[in-house]
């Protein structure tokens, strides 16, 4: 693998173990490990917060998440010269 | 109009939609049998997806898990939009990269050994039937409801409208078909829940009206409202967690790497032009699943809501509990929809205390017996229309919408299957020179097989029907997503590896399963009861999968890194999916 594959490469790497950071924390964090401690906190009027990371939160993030990673890929294929056509 | 000639109306208007699309849209090649020739946009994709993906488990069962769940059953909304943000990051680019046609294909290459592949096919093919299974039923209640038809018959028009647009437009058809059933499924799901949240809360948004205040004039928030309820009578909170955090975990996580690793979601993705569409089309995807799965909540909290007010007394207060002859429903005041939903069979009440009214308490209420001996899960999103009080034409829409998700999850499955049939092991293992016409044929047969073998099924449905979603979960979780994602992440991976990793995944996870619920699901055979306290670690069998893919990555780790690297060609090819473009080397 040349250098500048090997480059790209970890720069993939890097973006997608941040995005999953992002990921674990707004469904397995805030969803669940710390979903009990934050349901003492309300908003949107009167949803208990861990509640609506588990219900709601959590599924907007991904869908946030999903288009932010697509965004920064695309950047990162042009900027190294790796995009189709 | 009454809602019988209303409810024909709609789902037949709905069939000749599809019938007209599938004949438009004839696959020619087998590239368009398989992957619709590589052509689809990436948001009509994204719409395809999220009709293939929520099947009627998703339209008709969810609201209701969630609705006596509560909080626990957030693991599925979690847990079923989460596995996108996996194939997005992880999977989905790269093997649109390696532009192959099937799942079991990629596996086969990239661990050269037709081995591996064969191992693919199955768990591909076990996988995909026990989900074809639920929906051929699903289809089958939906006609026997809504239009008043035998099972059989509902189930056999459902399998001829599949068998006209599958066999005839493969992929191709599929997709476009399965565009107008999301518009359809999707359009049945939000109306129904925008009038609730009217009614309810004065807020047309479903997401903020579970959020929101009464309009009854307490000024109460729905959430605060329904726990207070609950708890007053004898059920639990619905907004805390019951479950153990382990459990709930590990759960979810099962559902997410089992959704990134279901071959005919995977498949979707083969089908848009480029490496760049298959990411955006991922998060297309998410947003057409997302508005169904972000109003589920909300359908389900205002539907328990809604059933505990027709029945409840009107004061819950400590009061009304010392007399609680009070002020129940009376048996001769039950609702039409009461009525109706018992003749399914689906809604039972007993009047045990003999007081001429219907007592609806949870297990921790003192002074009086539940009385509602049945309420089925499945009826909250079918009789919510009807509680409500909605026109005929919402409650027609429902049903072409539960129909519509069942057929549309159905074709996806047996595409799949068919696939794998023809491609991996009719050409790409028993007869590898066969034409591209024979091919197409072979998929066409394949595909009608396939049919013929769900809907003797769902006719004849296994008692097992409902606990076998649980391993198809398990299967994908613990056997193909990881060989997917150490084939693209680790090179140093190897034959040896891959199999022996798949193997232990699938032995370890099938094992605990069958373990608690019977060897091959056959009553009697089971090892232990199926309750938590025998669980290892209060790990249910649903929530096993993660474990069994853990197990997976360590033993295809270790047998690799004993046994010599994959060849050079294989490290090549690894390099090449890795880019989007040509790779200079």
């Amino acid at each position: 693998m040349s250098n500048d594959s090997q480059a790209y490469w970890q720069a993939n790497i890097r973006l997608v173990l941040g995005c999953l950071a992002v990921w674990f924390l707004v469904s397995y964090g805030c969803g669940i490990l710390l979903a009990p401690l934050l349901n003492s906190i309300h908003i949107l009027g009167g949803y208990p917060l861990g509640f609506w990371f588990a219900q709601q939160g959590s599924i907007y993030s991904f869908v946030i998440l999903v288009f932010f990673y697509a965004w920064r890929m695309n950047k990162l294929d042009k900027k190294f010269g790796v995009q189709e056509d | 109009m009454d809602l019988q000639t209303m409810t024909y109306l709609v789902v037949g208007a709905t069939f000749a939609l599809y019938i007209w699309i599938a004949i438009k849209a004839r696959a020619g090649s087998t590239g368009e049998f398989y992957v619709a020739g590589k052509g689809v946009h990436p948001v009509l994709n994204g719409m395809a997806t999220g009709a293939d993906w929520m099947s009627a488990a998703s339209f008709i069962s969810m609201a209701g898990m969630i609705a006596f769940g509560g909080y626990d059953a957030s693991v599925f909304l979690m847990g079923w939009t989460g596995g996108y943000c996996l194939l997005a990051m992880l999977l989905a680019p790269y093997l649109r990269k390696y532009g192959k046609f099937t799942v079991p294909a990629f596996i086969g290459d990239r661990y050269y050994s037709s081995t591996a592949r064969v191992v693919a096919v199955i768990c591909l093919i076990t996988a995909s039937l026990t989900y074809v299974i639920g929906q051929m039923k699903g289809i089958g209640v939906a006609f026997s409801r809504f239009l008043e038809m035998p099972y059989e018959y509902g189930l056999l028009v459902g399998m001829i409208i599949v068998f006209i647009y599958a066999v005839m437009g493969g992929m191709k058809g599929i997709t476009y078909t399965q565009i107008a059933q999301y518009c359809v499924l999707i359009f049945a799901y939000t109306v129904p829940a925008v009038f609730i949240s009217l009614q309810l809360t004065g807020n047309p948004v479903p997401q903020l009206g579970l959020g929101a205040q009464l309009n009854d004039g307490s000024n109460m928030f729905l959430l605060d409202k329904l726990n207070q309820v609950l708890v007053e009578l004898g059920f639990n909170n619905y907004t805390s967690q019951h479950g153990s955090t382990l459990n709930i975990f590990l759960y979810t996580m099962t559902l997410m790497i089992g959704t990134a690793g279901l071959p005919h979601v995977i498949t979707r993705f083969f089908t848009v032009p480029k490496v760049k569409d298959a990411r955006s089309s991922v998060g297309w995807s998410l947003v057409f699943i997302a508005l169904l799965y972000t109003t589920a909540p909300a359908v389900g909290a205002m539907a328990r809501f809604n059933l505990l007010e027709t029945i409840r007394p009107t004061s819950t207060a400590q009061a009304a509990q010392q007399t609680p002859t009070g002020q129940w429903l009376k048996v001769e005041e039950r609702p039409v929809w009461f009525k109706n939903w018992e003749k399914t069979g689906l809604l039972k009440f007993e009047d045990k205390n003999g007081d001429g009214r219907i007592q609806y308490v949870g297990p921790d209420y003192k002074g009086a017996e539940n009385e509602m001996v049945t309420v089925d899960r499945d009826i909250m999103v079918l009789a919510n229309p009807e509680i409500a009080h909605l026109p005929n034409w919402v409650i027609a829409l429902v049903a072409a919408g539960g129909i519509a998700a069942a057929l549309s999850t159905a074709a996806g499955l047996l595409l799949a299957i068919s696939s794998s049939i023809s491609h991996d092991l009719l050409k790409g293992i028993v007869a590898k020179n066969m034409s591209d016409k024979g091919e197409l044929m072979a998929g066409r047969i394949a595909m009608a097989g396939a049919i013929v073998v769900a809907g003797y099924f769902g006719l004849n449905p296994p008692g097992f029907a409902a606990q076998v979603v649980a391993l198809a979960f398990g299967l994908a979780a613990s056997s193909i997503f990881p060989a997917l994602m150490m084939g693209i992440f680790v090179k140093r991976i190897n034959k040896a590896g891959a199999i022996a990793g798949m193997l232990a995944g699938l032995s370890v996870t099938l094992v605990y399963i069958f373990w608690f619920k019977g060897w091959f699901f056959m009553p009697g055979t089971e090892m232990a009861k199926n309750v938590a306290e025998n669980w290892l670690l209060g790990i249910s069998p649903e929530a096993f999968g993660t474990i069994g893919a853990l197990v997976n990555f360590a033993v295809a780790y270790a047998v690799s890194s004993i046994t010599p690297p994959p060849p050079e060609h294989i490290q090549h090819l690894v390099e090449d999916i890795r880019v989007p473009g040509m790779v200079m080397r």
